[in-house]
Parts: structure tokens; sequence; C-alpha cells
């Protein structure tokens, strides 16, 4: 057994929380970047040089890019090989956490009850999702998500049915009953199949990949461009004030799924789509 | 791109259309959910204000932690909708604008005709870049709501878009049917 310290995933994984507010990733400044060309109106390409100004001093001064610096989603790769010493996987992710919300100056966003509502004040818990996977690496994701983009999410028990036609209008409904209040431009999470939790879950994973990849598998990859096409129609446009570019891009992740069912999630993220990864 | 400065005027308000770029400076005031809820109670309470936002604008914001060396931590918008219930009741009493994003009911839209008032947004997500406009920071009320507490913020051009002008005009409304492709 490969042996992961403690004290080594607390370190980590403030770092990532971090460099995830702070470090908007390459991908998405140049998706901004392609933005401008696309988009016709005046006010709209204003915004996303505005916001590729805000991505420069986040990362000039080290200061998180948006003030909701989220909750701390983690994902977790555990290789069967590896053993923490020093303390419980999940203490050292929480302490981790806490350490780099309160060293990098983030904020802290999380309520300890859902209606009794005080803050915990180190935004603990992280909502960690674990996967052992063979090997004896642990591989950390860290992705902060915001409340405005989170609030716009939605799942959908369809039936089989319903077909792609169904899971289009649902996707799309979604992001036009969202208008400004994600913070187009927007990137658009789609679960299909699993049930009813594991869809959600899908949706959220899906927001890992970086704008500009490609689905592996053709027939989604294709189905992708459909929706991304179709969201941009909609003229929501960079912060909802109309335009061509109010998603920079749709990701889909598919599983397999009861004959009865055809769940879909749609989990909208804002422009600071963050995530950052390390492998111990 | 047009320039303001606080407190409003009817006649300023007046000459802001939605879809106008505006550069704001002088003094704004933060609140969000629970000051909101405070604010109204001591109206209804007939008591005084903390604060008197007679002429003022209240931005909608919860901010980062400040850095040593800086004013204020990054402070972009936060959505406006749950502040809906309580606007109108403050444009009455004499609030002239506020800062935030996303869409108003129609009553607050209606609220805006009738008491001569502004809905501006800042850039959602830009909070870096909207703190670099503001210069100085001090908590003017309601202290024991940490980051929702009311501060005096003073601002040097900070950028917005009038939304929901005067005269019952929706950006959000206009511009996504002038984009929209069928």
């Amino acid at each position: 057994m490969k042996e992961v310290k403690y004290q080594d995933i607390v370190n980590r994984v403030a770092k990532l929380c971090i460099d995830a507010n702070c470090l908007i990733g390459d991908d998405i400044i140049n998706s901004f970047k392609s933005g401008l060309n696309i988009e016709e109106s005046p006010t709209g390409k204003d915004i996303l040089k505005q916001l590729i100004e805000n991505a420069e001093i986040s990362k000039n001064e080290i200061i998180p890019a948006c003030q909701d610096t989220g909750v701390a989603v983690v994902f977790l790769e555990v290789g069967s090989g590896i053993k923490v010493s020093g303390g419980e996987l999940f203490d050292a992710i929480n302490a981790g956490v806490a350490k780099g919300y309160k060293e990098g100056y983030l904020r802290k966003s999380i309520v300890s009850d859902p209606l009794r509502r005080k803050n915990t004040g180190d935004n603990t818990p992280a909502f960690i999702h674990t996967e052992i996977v063979p090997g004896d690496t642990l591989k950390i994701t860290i992705a902060p998500k915001g409340g405005g983009s989170e609030n716009m999410s939605e799942v959908k028990m369809l039936t089989p049915a319903a077909g792609w036609e169904g899971i289009k209008k649902f996707v799309v409904d979604r992001v036009m009953r969202s208008k400004a209040n994600p913070c187009p431009p927007i990137i658009v999470g789609v679960g299909i199949g699993g049930n009813f939790e594991k869809v959600a879950y899908l949706a959220k994973k899906s927001l890992l990949r970086d704008i500009g990849s490609v689905h592996p598998d053709p027939f989604y990859a294709e189905k992708e461009k459909e929706l991304l096409e179709e969201i941009n129609k909609t003229g929501i446009g960079p912060q909802g004030f109309g335009g061509r570019v109010t998603a920079l891009a749709v990701f889909i992740e598919a599983y397999p799924c009861h004959i009865a069912s055809m769940p879909t999630a749609v989990n909208i993220n804002c422009h600071a789509a963050r995530h950052k990864t390390a492998i111990l | 791109m047009k320039k303001i400065t606080t407190p409003l005027t009817d006649a300023a308000v007046k000459d802001l259309k939605a879809g106008d770029s505006v550069l704001i400076t002088g003094i704004i005031y933060t609140g969000r959910d629970s000051a909101h809820k405070r604010l109204i109670e001591a109206l209804n309470a007939k008591q005084p204000l903390p604060v008197d936002l007679k002429g003022q604008i209240i931005y909608y914001v919860g901010p980062a932690p400040a850095k040593p060396g800086y004013p204020i931590g990054p402070a972009g918008p936060t959505t406006s909708e749950r502040m809906d219930p309580y606007t109108p009741a403050l444009l009455a009493y004499g609030m002239k604008g506020m800062i935030g994003k996303g869409n108003r009911t129609p009553e607050v839209i209606e609220a805006l005709k009738k008491y001569t008032g502004v809905y501006f947004a800042a850039v959602g997500g830009a909070a870096a870049l909207i703190a670099k406009r503001i210069k100085k920071c001090e908590t003017v009320a309601y202290d024991d709501l940490g980051p929702e507490a009311v501060m005096k913020l003073t601002v040097e051009d900070f950028p917005v878009v009038v939304v929901n002008d005067c005269y019952g005009n929706d950006l959000y409304e206009e511009g996504m049917k002038k984009y929209r492709k069928t």
C-alpha cells in the first residue's frame, strides 16, 4: 500500500481551492476571446472584454475572480492501492477547504442547516464525491460552484418516448427561464440516464471538461453541438443583455438507465467554470 | 457612456434609458436579503432607517473578504430577485436606484415608473474588476450580519448598464428579442 500523508492532502486541497478561484483556466479565457468574434451586440462584446480583464486582475493579484467562491465540490479518485496516514481522508479534505478559504480570502458561503441558516464560518463541509479506482494515486479535483448558477439547475424524469427532442426542449427551456441569473455566458452540463440521484451527479461531473474539448462518442459530440447552437439562438447573450454568446459550451454525460426511464439533468455553470486537479 | 453622481435626482433618473452604459461616482450602499428584511421592518414600525436612503442607490452584493491593503474584496452583484418583495416600499420611501443582476418582478418595474427609479445591472462574475472601482468601504449598519451588513461604498466610475428605466423599458426583454433567431 502506498501511503499518502494527511497533511499533504490538507495542503494540496487548500492550494487547489485558491488556485481554482483565482486562476481562471486558459480554456475559458480563450473562449471569451473567440466569443468576441461571434458576438454581434456591442454591449455583449464589452462584457466579454471586461471578463477577460477581470480574469487578468484575478490571476495577477491572486484575488478571486468572483466574490461567490462557492461550495467546494470535490471529486476524488482514490486508488485501491493507497492508504492515508495520520488521519482520515474526508477530514483532510475538509481541513484543506477550511485552510484554503481562510488563507485565500475566499468567501465562506455555507450554512450548517438549510432552515436555521447559521454560517459554518470556514466553508465546510465540502461536498465530496468518491470513486475507488485501480492504482496507487489519489486524484483530487476541486470545483467551487456558485449559488446563482446552481439555483438555475434542474432534474426532470423524462420517459423514453420524449426522445432527443424532449431532452433538447427541456435543456433549452431551462436556459431560457434562467435568463441573466446564472451570469451568462454559461456552460451547460447535461446528464442523461442513470436514475434520479445519478443524473444530477452526471450533469455536475460533465462540467469538469475543458471548453473546446470534444465528447469522445461522436454521437454525443454531435448532440452537444446541436444544443449549443440552439442555446445561442435564444438571444440571451452575455449577462442577458441580448446577443449571440449565451453559452460557451454544452457538455453531455450519459449513463445506462432503466427501460422505463430517461432522467435528464441540467446543471448550469457561470462563465467562471472553476476546477483544478492534483494527483498525489 | 453616461456618467452620473450620487445621490440621484428625478431629473438624473429620467435621463437614463434601458441599454445605457453608465459610470457611477459617489456613495452607494450595500444591502442583501437580511438587511432588506430589517430595513422594511424599520419602515413598517415607523422607525428611522440606520442610513438615509433618500436619493441613494443600493448595491446587492456580498463581497469576499478583503486581502490586506485592499479596501474591499471581490464584489460582483448577486441575483436581484430575492430583494423584489422589499423593493417597492424602499422606492416609495425615496430610494432611487439598485444595482444587481437578473430580472425583476412586474411590481418592481411598476414601482420604478411610479416613483422615478432605475435598476442597473453590474457584470456578474467581474468581481475583481468591479472591486477596483471601489475606493473606500465602511460598515454603517447591522454589523451583526457580517458579510450581509450595510456598507457605505465610495465608488469611482463604477460600471453598470441600465436594465429597467423609469419608462417601463426592460433591456433583458428587448435585448433578447433583438438577437433571437427562430
